[in-house]
């Protein structure tokens, strides 16, 4: 493909970045490619959005639109930053106004073409010196005039005509079905080289939306559909996940948890760039492992940010009062953040873009988010892993390290969903349970994973007082902590199940190895 | 009336003598046409907004209308420019 003979089609860098990592380098340049999706499917945003990231790059545009008015257009884009009335004046963007003028009657008597719209296409490009052009949408053409066979025939040579100008175009189509057919009139696709297709399902009660790239003529791209959001200010930002995994460090730089006797615990601390879970009932210490977590990195002068899901800022504060921090002075000398949020406001994907704004704008060491739990309801499990996958790869990208929490569902042992199903994409996990022994009931503490390095196995028991957490003696006598159903055995039990155990280990082992132990 | 073509083409061609004729019969001596070539000033199709060729537009008197096609069909462009048959011309039957 990429031989002296066949060049590999070159490609036209968007400038909606994201889209760029799945388009492996852009969209082919010179080329049209049809965006295709359902109504509500972003595909108005998307093509103007294209114009405007290439205004951005110094590439004017035209907008030729077929279906709302150029001023119901530049209207609508406004919330998304977009002003292209000014751009329009500076005479980096002109519009084809092509939409149906309900003033005007048209009678059709005899044969046509659309020979007029062609040429006004060629003027806009020739007017701007335009480089990219957006026409939106195909089907609207078709409700336009009687004879669809024309229409067809037309809209070849719209794309030829578009292709001749040398220019990159993203023509629009609706579908009425988001995994049916490509597009309505059943000739879009073979208008354009290449298509992209925009999904806005109904999953479980709520919406999800993604982008897949069905084909691109003679190249690359990533397959399969991605998850996107459009967000104000922003406009259309995919979600690569498949790039994300791929630019991963590992630091071996330790730091502490903020809590000398857990660090003890991990084998010296955290690593830098590490994700640790924190799991546990409601009630067993999640929030204060977090706290406690964040006065490590600010004792030490690093920026913490803690995304809230569970309790407001005043109850955080108080609760961090209580442990002995000062949340209020933290955030005084700029090196906390607390956001807190309902988790319902809107989709996993937009709380994805906008925590990684929030990490981007205020550059924390330590990001701490409470609880994981809260959010998994927000959206379907597939967008909830994706979630989780894509804000571990961002923070640990940047190496922050990461702490999250989970809430399992029963109070002794058991695990939630969130643990099951995020637990491979974490380093660590910390497990906090309750111990029910003779009528009291105690807290425990294990860490059950800790990447790259070795670990305390023993489950402590733990205490919470005015100055935080204590990490105290392990449970030696008692069993079935982590299963939920605590046992107390006596310590000549214990001493005759170890004393076993080690007969049966010196046994597999070569004589001269056992003696040695 | 103005007319809308793009350059010589065989379409704008049977068009204008489609409308010659249609003006001789119908409209002797009540009518000004004028024919524009979107090639050659497509900012006037930009400004009118007109996406097809041929397209006829009537601006007097109002309203304002719209006929698009190579005008073979006659009766269609009399009901499209709302014109009555000329008073000369033989019966026409809507």
């Amino acid at each position: 493909m990429t031989s002296p003979n066949h060049p590999a089609v070159e490609k036209l860098r968007t400038g909606i970045s994201s889209l760029d990592i799945i388009a492996k380098g852009g969209l082919p340049k010179n080329r049209t490619t049809l965006i295709s999706g359902t109504a509500g499917s972003g595909k108005t945003v998307f093509a103007v959005h294209f114009l405007a990231a290439g205004i951005e790059l110094g590439e004017p545009g035209v907008f030729v639109t077929f279906e709302e008015a150029a001023s119901d257009v530049r209207e609508n884009m406004k919330s998304f930053g977009w002003d292209l009335a000014k751009w329009e004046e500076e005479g980096k963007l002109t519009f084809v106004d092509a939409s149906p003028d309900p003033l005007v009657d048209t009678v059709e008597a005899g044969e046509f073409d659309l020979g007029a719209l062609i040429a006004r296409i060629q003027n806009a490009v020739k007017k701007v010196n335009a480089t990219r052009v957006s026409v939106d949408s195909l089907g609207a053409v078709f409700s336009q005039f009687e004879d669809q066979a024309m229409v067809r025939g037309e809209l070849f040579r719209i794309a030829s005509a578009l292709k001749g100008m040398g220019v990159t175009a993203v023509l629009t189509a609706e579908r009425t079905d988001d995994h049916g057919p490509v597009a309505r009139f059943g000739v879009e696709e073979f208008i354009a080289d290449n298509v992209m297709i925009l999904r806005n399902a109904l999953e479980d009660e709520t919406r999800r939306r993604t982008i897949e790239i069905l084909k691109f003529r003679g190249c690359d791209h990533q397959k399969g559909e991605y998850p996107f959001t459009i967000i104000p200010d922003g406009g259309v930002i995919v979600i690569p996940l498949s790039a994300m995994q791929l630019s991963m460090k590992s630091s071996s730089v330790r730091i502490s948890s903020g809590n000398k006797e857990l660090d003890d615990m991990c084998g010296g601390g955290f690593f830098r760039d590490s994700v640790t879970l924190v799991s546990g009932a409601t009630g067993t210490g999640k929030t204060l492992t977090v706290a406690q977590f964040l006065q490590g990195g600010a004792a030490n002068g690093e920026k913490c940010l803690l995304l809230a899901f569970e309790e407001s800022r005043d109850q955080l504060v108080r609760n961090a009062t209580g442990w002995g921090f000062d949340f209020e002075k933290m955030e005084r000398d700029g090196l906390l953040r607390v956001v807190c949020d309902y988790p319902d406001l809107s989709g996993l994907e937009d709380w994805l873009v906008t925590i990684q704004g929030i990490i981007t704008e205020f550059g924390p060491q330590r990001v701490a988010l409470d609880s994981l739990s809260a959010l998994e309801n927000v959206g379907t499990l597939k967008a909830f892993r994706e979630f989780v996958i894509g804000l571990t790869s961002f923070i640990k990208h940047r190496e922050i390290t990461g702490m999250f929490t989970a809430t399992t569902g029963t109070l002794m042992g058991g695990d939630s969903i969130t643990e099951s199903n995020i637990s491979t994409l974490t380093d660590s996990i910390i497990l906090l349970r309750y111990v029910e022994m003779f009528g009291d009931v105690k807290r425990g503490l294990t860490v059950l994973k800790m990447r790259g390095s070795a670990h305390d196995k023993a489950i402590r028991e733990f205490t919470i007082s005015k100055d935080g957490m204590h990490v105290g003696r392990p449970f030696g006598n008692v069993t079935g902590i982590l299963s939920g159903a605590p046992m107390h055995v006596s310590p000549g039990d214990v001493e005759r199940v170890w004393s076993t155990y080690d007969k049966l280990v010196d046994r597999r082992r070569p004589p001269e190895a056992a003696s040695g132990a | 009336m103005t007319l809308y073509v793009t350059g010589t083409s065989p379409r704008t061609r049977v068009a204008i003598d489609n409308l010659n004729r249609i003006c001789k019969q119908e409209l002797e001596g009540r009518y000004e046409l004028e024919i524009v070539d979107v090639l050659e000033h497509p900012q006037r199709a930009e400004d009118e907004r007109i996406l097809a060729t041929p397209t006829l537009i009537k601006q007097l008197p109002p309203p304002l209308r719209r006929v698009i096609g190579d005008l073979s069909d006659k009766d269609k462009v009399l009901l499209g420019l709302e014109v009555r048959p000329g008073s000369s011309s033989s019966s026409n039957g809507a």
